[in-house]
């Protein structure tokens, strides 16, 4: 052998060697995030990570900021996503092969109703994060100048996780799916009510074809369940993805996190190294200055005390919700199986048949009229959460709990009146009924548009208004709305949920149920 | 006509459409408007042309032995079919309200989705129904009735 040949094969030998090392090194170029800087590079250095600021403000990772409810919400969807996409293994979309598929899903496939419960019941808690996520940003103030636009994101990414988990409520095929489905397509439909009053439904029929559009034919069938299963797994998940994005991105370049104006007064100070200012070290560059976005105040010369750097700080914290998360829903699905009723019959309904939990509040007030409960007031919701930054231009309480005027006297007496009205409106209903059993002959369009939901809905505005008038801010008008909104909520869903038995009869405990 | 020199322009300051720029948007319309054109006959996707449901017309034998008020119920059907002394006629079974079906009893029909009551000629006597349930077309003929669920017939129209 020549000397060279030699010296090519060792070579070759060192490479390969290194092979692993230098894998490594080619995939986090930075090195281990042991200094400021390769904390920075490690963070937007990595496609998945550089949605978060290198350092993190102090205050947002304080537990009472976010309560990790939003990552909490990722978290869900992402077992979800995982769980759904193995269930689809075995789904099939088609009737009675659906029901079949689901039944080996849980009997048959190995882990298969583990994976299954974890899907439903990290649906189920994706709903209450999403929800709780909401009442955190509401009552910080969060969605003030300039995060207007990130809550509607994020009221887009609650109807689109309401959507998600109503298409995937059909695909079993059973009995309780079945005719939820068919309520749900029929609230499509129930425009149909004022146009039949008005005698207009030949001519104009928006509700026929919001529901044929649902379901693809006159029936709930085959149509019906590809749509919603095309909805369940591909359509709807895209649209979250695409708003999770902006969501995620809108947050950074949002500034972070909201805080109040004093964060760094109220902040005890904190000896450690990694909060003082950052520009004495080697690097040229002072990557932390990416760190400052669009704060309310100039940060010129200031330096971005009270920041940590966001790893591990942040991403230890993010990392901990989700195990928190993912532990919650094993432990719930090693403890409760999702359930499965017999096979879907058209002929005979489920009796009571009740939509998923977060539904039957909407269920309880379609119990009064379909178009106003299923239609009428949730949009009316939607649309006043949508506007509350825009109505809400104030600047007093920005990132304290129930700040603004009012604050948290304001939103007790709220609770107690939000919770109070619907109790009394409910009882009322129940012990004496409504205008069809006082007056038969009244016409609909009475009903429609004077029944307990709507009563319930004016109620909440006049004294969302008068607390506009009252405290002179639209903020203690917000405050005192949203709470009542989500005390509504409650009641009707506790209602619906628990002292409704066949035929939508009260009752105060299941054990009470007629047999038969 | 004297020809002046121009002064010149800044960008922010911009001249009338030129020649090319025009041709560049007047052809970005034309795809626009011929995207939308054909995005609205995409509209019609969803819609098939004929509807994969049920035939809503079917031929049934009611019983000997029917007594006035009591109603019989087709098999897989969601009809209620009564036979008196003016005649036969047919009532829908599925609620105005949200689409359950419902269950013919003593006094009329229930609801067991949301509690709707209707009378045994289908008004609605109770809960949240917006209409009473509809009659539906009755032909007798040959021992046996024909019941077309897609033609609804006014109130009280029974076929001797």
């Amino acid at each position: 052998m020549t000397p060279t040949e030699k010296d090519a094969l060792r070579e070759f030998g060192e490479n390969l060697k290194a092979a692993p090392r230098r894998l490594l090194e080619t995939a986090f170029r930075t090195g281990p995030p042991t200094t400021d800087r390769s904390r920075s590079t490690f963070v937007f250095g990595n496609v998945f990570l550089h949605l978060h600021a290198v350092r993190t403000h102090r205050w947002s990772l304080k537990w009472t900021t976010t309560m990790g409810l939003g990552i909490m919400s990722v978290s869900a969807f992402l077992i979800a996503l995982v769980t759904g996409v193995m269930l689809m293994f075995y789904y099939k979309p088609y009737p009675e092969a659906a029901y079949q598929s689901i039944k080996d899903i849980h009997f048959v496939v190995p882990t298969g109703r583990l994976i299954r419960n974890l899907h439903r019941w990290s649906a189920n808690l994706m709903v209450i994060a999403v929800i709780l996520h909401m009442a955190r940003t509401f009552y910080t103030a969060a969605y003030r100048k300039p995060r207007e636009y990130n809550w509607l994101m994020g009221i887009g990414l609650l109807v689109v996780t309401l959507g998600l988990s109503f298409t995937g409520y059909l695909l079993p095929w059973d009995q309780l799916a079945y005719w939820a489905i068919t309520i749900g397509a029929n609230i499509a439909q129930s425009p149909r009510e004022i146009t039949d009053a008005l005698g207009i439904t030949d001519y104009f029929d928006p509700g026929g074809f919001q529901r044929l559009l649902l379901l693809g034919s006159d029936v709930v069938g085959a149509e019906a369940l590809i749509r919603f299963y095309l909805l369940h797994v591909m359509i709807l998940p895209l649209a979250l993805a695409a708003l999770m994005g902006v969501h995620f991105w809108r947050i950074r370049k949002d500034g972070g996190m909201v805080r109040p104006m004093d964060a760094d007064g109220q902040l005890t100070s904190d000896p450690r190294e990694e909060t003082l200012p950052v520009f004495t070290e080697a690097p040229a560059k002072t990557y932390q200055l990416a760190a400052i976005v669009r704060g309310r105040t100039a940060n010129v010369g200031r330096g971005p005390e009270n920041t940590v750097p966001s790893m591990p700080h942040l991403f230890y914290a993010e990392l901990g919700v989700m195990m928190v998360t993912l532990l919650v829903c094993l432990a719930l699905s090693l403890v409760s199986d999702a359930p499965l009723k017999e096979l879907a019959n058209p002929n005979v309904p489920e009796n009571p048949a009740k939509a998923p939990w977060y539904f039957l509040g909407l269920q309880e007030m379609v119990a009064f009229s379909a178009f106003m409960g299923g239609i009428g007031i949730p949009s009316v919701v939607l649309i006043g959460l949508a506007l509350i930054p825009y109505l809400d231009r104030e600047t007093d309480g920005t990132g304290r709990w129930f700040g603004g005027p009012g604050g948290w006297p304001l939103v007790r007496l709220s609770l107690v009146l939000g919770l109070a009205a619907p109790i009394l409106i409910e009882s009322f209903v129940i012990r004496f009924g409504w205008l069809r059993e006082w007056f038969p002959s009244v016409p609909q369009l009475v009903i429609t548009l004077l029944n307990p939901g709507t009563l319930l809905t004016a109620f909440y505005a006049f004294y969302s208004i008068w607390c506009i008038r009252r405290y002179g801010s639209t903020r203690a008008g917000a405050l005192a709305l949203f709470t009542c909104f989500l005390c509504g909520f409650l009641v009707l869903t506790v209602v619906g949920t628990y002292f409704r038995g066949p035929n939508w009869v009260f009752y105060w405990s299941p054990s009470e149920w007629p047999k038969h | 006509m004297t020809t002046q020199a121009k002064a010149p322009r800044s960008r922010l300051d911009p001249d009338p459409v030129p020649r090319r720029d025009w041709l560049g948007l007047s052809s970005l319309w034309a795809m626009s408007g011929a995207l939308v054109f054909g995005l609205l006959g995409l509209l019609k996707l969803p819609k098939a042309a004929v509807l994969a449901s049920p035939s809503k017309k079917f031929k049934v034998t009611l019983p000997e032995a029917l007594p006035v008020g009591e109603a019989f119920v087709p098999p897989g059907r969601a009809v209620a079919i009564y036979r008196d002394s003016d005649g036969i006629y047919a009532v829908s079974t599925i609620c105005t309200h949200l689409g359950c079906v419902v269950k013919p009893n003593a006094e009329g029909f229930e609801c067991p989705c949301h509690g709707s009551r209707f009378a045994s000629n289908g008004d609605v006597t109770k809960g949240p129904a917006p209409r009473a349930l509809p009659w539906l077309k009755v032909s007798a003929g040959g021992g046996a009735v024909t019941v077309d669920e897609g033609v609804v017939v006014p109130q009280g129209t029974k076929v001797a």
